[in-house]
């Protein structure tokens, strides 16, 4: 018997859960945006971040939430100097190349971290875990409550940051025509290294403040990997706010599967949805045509 | 029966016309110049022709047949070849492939395709670098393999665009000089220019738009002193010339 | 014949000699890491026409691989029928999947990074379906019964007892695909698909009908992976999702390629007979150490896109005339002299 009420809770929960998606796929769409390519370590980097966490949280007793502080800039530096000694050469050969040299690298950190902290799970475990809150006959739980607001204020920050900040339009300008933006007198070099670096710092954020809700292990990331690349062509190359709200949707897609069809079925849903999106609206929600 | 006609032809971008109401014919074996000042839809023009782009209205005819909804190859098969303003070669491969894929139009034999190519290349004076890769040749080569491209499909009309840029002056005389034979040979010629040496030594007839609108149309020396031409390239780059 | 040539085609005949008569020599243990370098060769070869000579960014091979072996596999467990004829359809079914996906992706304009999205995801689509259907055996897969011990019987059923059948098998593939590419790069059609790689929009402007070449080449490249499905899934006697439509298969295949030098002739041989056994090798000594030897893999991925982004072969190519310009010609074999075969098919 499927109630308003269990429908509005798996909407909840899609929304919720999905705002971590939309993060992760907010980092994925500024790199893709900005550089054209799809960074395939990106789900290494957030698992990454969900380690960093863990640890300082099991060693150091630091609060998830408090240690975006120290993952957040980590990953940042992190995918910085990734796009400028690694990838960087790469951005002018054939894309195959570029597939290829984020794959090798996310082929190295997980097997790294699978090297050094063994295939076994681990979880962060606060105290404030299972904590709650109940509108109606609808729970909330705090953690992803949290997470969700999080999520929607970074994706605000880096809106206002696109938009009002000179670096933020630098940004656009290389998204929209890096040609122009060059002859413009814009460093891409530095820009390149900005948008790998905010890219990874997003997804930093998504790692860390999914920790308390999620298991740990070096393919972690996996997941959160293929969703992005959906709702980043959901949202639009490059657009933020499209990829969160893509993100959203995902997430309740995801979560409303549940009701009709068995276990990891749900998976193949979504990229069928996401096959369609790129045959139908390749643009995105939000995508305007690229130059 | 006019070789190329081209009638009413528009083209909006959402509300934008980069072209409008165009009337353009070329009969065999004519020389057509098409002149305007930047971004004055010429380029569209070539793209609409050839099939790049499809008409938002209007007819676009070859040889009596429409060429509405084709698209570039079958463009090309019908006849027209087209060489572009920023030159488009096979950039990893040799001189000789390049023009051998584009004599392929007219045979399923790349032997045929190699004599053939062979042929072009002497006739355009590139033999000597036919094993070149693309990547080594100078600008006023890249020109000429350009053309050689178009010339390989045994096209009845070619479009070019701005063949003569960036080109010296004693480039500029061998490349007009190469297109006289060319249009020796029976192929009509569409020419988008701003050189306008190279326009005045070969067009016989002028096609001035500006806007997307024709505003102009007639032999060079009238053309070129018509007034609203004079006012549409005031502050323009047109190069004016000793074309007594 | 001039010395070149002969050097040449002397050594190919001792290589050639060698690969035949290793069974004799070699115990099963190399047997098999020359079967799975043959293989992947042939493979990487395959899919190289699609990826490396025409260049259309295709990210998804173990799709038509997995259709491959399923498809032979499934008509042979409920129909009896030999995996020879298994081969043939499962390489039909492969050609039109891929062709489909290949025509949808096109005809709603999707080019580059997008139609390698797509390509890349619609293998995980059939992965999931398989998964978690019965009817193909769920996450365990299908075991390929054991039929009758008669030579005769072994080679109708395409299951052989020791190694030896496949291997002669799988070299016979690597080599068929070798002949392939040959005969491709004087056809017109293969002049075509290089013009797919270098520039589309001037293909078409010269009278190339990219659609048609694309899907062509597609379905060529479609054909010969789920071939090599079918021979996989009867080298290891069963089929199962993680193997067959997995990505790590997808990342093996290509890497071949390009380290050995994508869009040249013998570029994914070299890259195969480099990777497969390191990957083997170092598996085995490594193994013990979790997540190690893959570690070194991605690395030497990292490394091979930074420092040699067109490949060892292009590299040996380099290394080779440099050392023959030094030393003018005093160099006894010139194995590597000609352009064509090692560095681009240009």
């Amino acid at each position: 018997m499927i109630s308003a009420t269990m429908i509005l809770q798996l909407l909840i929960n899609g929304i919720l859960r999905g705002s971590i998606y939309a993060l992760a796929a907010i980092g994925m769409t500024v790199i893709f945006g900005v550089m054209n390519i799809i960074n395939f370590a990106h789900g290494a980097l957030m698992m990454l971040a969900m380690y960093i966490t863990y640890w300082l949280f099991t060693l150091l007793g630091v609060d998830p939430y408090l240690s975006l502080v120290i993952s957040v800039p980590t990953l940042f530096i992190l995918g910085g100097f990734i796009e400028k000694y690694l990838i960087h050469k790469s951005l002018d050969e054939p894309e195959i190349n570029q597939f290829l040299i984020t794959a090798g690298i996310m082929i190295f950190i997980e097997n790294a971290m699978l090297f050094l902290f063994s295939p076994d799970v681990k979880a962060t475990s606060v105290s404030y875990k299972g904590a709650a809150i109940s509108i109606g006959n609808v729970i909330i739980g705090l953690n992803p409550l949290a997470a969700g607001l999080i999520a929607a204020a970074i994706t605000a920050g880096l809106y206002f940051f696109n938009k009002k900040t000179d670096l933020g339009r630098a940004l656009r300008a290389v998204a929209a025509n890096k040609e122009a933006a060059r002859l413009m007198g814009i460093n891409l070099n530095y820009i390149y290294f900005v948008a790998f670096g905010i890219g990874s710092a997003c997804v930093g954020a998504a790692g860390t403040i999914i920790s308390p809700m999620y298991y740990i292990f070096p393919q972690a990331g996996d997941l959160f990997l293929l969703l992005a690349f959906v709702i980043v062509i959901l949202g639009g190359q490059g657009h933020v706010v499209g990829a969160f709200f893509g993100g959203l949707i995902i997430g309740v897609v995801e979560s409303l599967c549940i009701l009709v069809i068995p276990g990891s079925t749900k998976d193949a849903v979504v990229f069928a949805v996401f096959i369609l999106v790129l045959l139908f609206k390749p643009l995105g929600l939000f995508g305007k045509r690229r130059q | 029966m006019t070789l190329l006609r081209v009638s009413k032809l528009s083209k909006y971008f959402g509300g934008l016309a980069a072209v409008q109401d165009l009337d353009l014919f070329a009969e065999k074996g004519e020389i057509v110049g098409l002149i305007g000042p930047n971004g004055a839809g010429k380029t569209t023009v070539f793209n609409l022709i050839s099939g790049y782009l499809t008409p938002t209205g209007g007819e676009i005819a070859f040889k009596g047949e429409s060429l509405a909804g084709l698209k570039p190859n079958r463009v090309c098969k019908k006849g027209i070849g087209r060489t572009f303003q920023i030159v488009q070669p096979f950039a990893g491969l040799t001189v000789l492939k390049n023009v051998m894929i584009s004599a392929l139009n007219r045979t399923e034999k790349p032997k045929i395709a190699e004599e053939k190519s062979l042929d072009i290349l002497q006739f355009l004076g590139l033999s000597e670098k036919r094993n070149f890769p693309v990547g080594s040749l100078t600008i006023a080569d890249r020109k000429r393999l350009e053309l050689a491209k178009a010339l390989a499909t045994e096209p009845e009309l070619m479009l070019l665009d701005e063949v003569a840029a960036g080109l010296n002056p004693r480039e500029t005389e061998d490349i007009i000089g190469m297109i006289k034979q060319i249009n020796k040979r029976g192929i009509g010629l569409l020419m988008i220019e701003h050189v306008m040496k190279a326009i005045v030594s070969l067009a016989s007839r002028i096609v001035v738009i500006n806007f997307g609108i024709k505003i102009a149309e007639g032999a060079p020396s009238e053309v070129l002193r018509h007034p609203e031409v004079v006012k549409a390239y005031l502050g323009g780059d047109i190069k004016v010339a000793e074309h007594k | 014949m001039n010395r070149t040539n002969f050097s040449r085609t002397f050594l190919s005949v001792v290589l050639l000699a060698l690969f035949l008569v290793a069974p004799f020599f070699v115990g099963p243990y190399f047997l098999h890491i020359l079967i799975m370098t043959f293989l992947f060769a042939y493979l990487a070869r395959s899919w190289d026409l699609i990826g490396g000579y025409a260049g259309q960014l295709f990210l998804g091979p173990v799709a038509m691989f997995g259709i491959g072996a399923y498809t032979s596999t499934l008509l042979g467990v409920h129909f009896g029928l030999s995996p020879w004829i298994g081969m043939l359809a499962g390489g039909v079914m492969g050609t039109i999947v891929g062709v489909l996906l290949c025509y949808v992706s096109f005809r709603f304009g999707l080019k580059g990074i997008y139609f390698g999205l797509v390509t890349l995801t619609f293998p995980e689509i059939c992965r999931v379906i398989v998964l978690n259907l019965d009817a193909f055996g769920g996450v365990n897969g299908i075991l390929i019964p054991f039929k009758e011990r008669s030579p005769l019987g072994a080679l109708l059923y395409m299951q052989f007892a020791g190694k030896i059948a496949y291997y002669y098998m799988s070299f016979l593939m690597m080599l068929l695909s070798l002949y392939v590419i040959h005969r491709i790069q004087k056809l017109k059609s293969g002049y075509y698909y290089l013009a797919l790689r270098e520039n589309e929009e001037a293909a078409e402007a010269v009278g190339v009908d990219t659609l048609k070449y694309k899907l062509m080449v597609t379905g060529i490249g479609s054909f010969f992976l789920a071939v090599g499905g079918t021979f996989h899934a009867q080298y290891l006697m069963m089929v199962n999702p993680e193997t067959f439509f997995g990505m790590d298969f997808t990342l093996e295949v290509i890497i071949r390629s390009i380290v050995g030098g994508v869009g040249t002739v013998f570029g994914p041989v070299i890259g195969s007979f480099i990777l497969t056994p390191l990957s083997d090798i170092s598996r085995a000594i490594l193994g013990g150490y979790q997540g190690v030897h893959l570690m070194l893999f991605g690395a030497i991925i990292v490394a091979i896109i930074i420092f040699l982004p067109k490949g060892v072969g292009e590299w040996l190519g380099r290394g080779y005339r440099f050392l023959e310009a030094r030393f003018g010609g005093k160099m006894p074999v010139s194995v590597k002299e000609d352009k064509d075969d090692f560095a681009e098919s240009k």
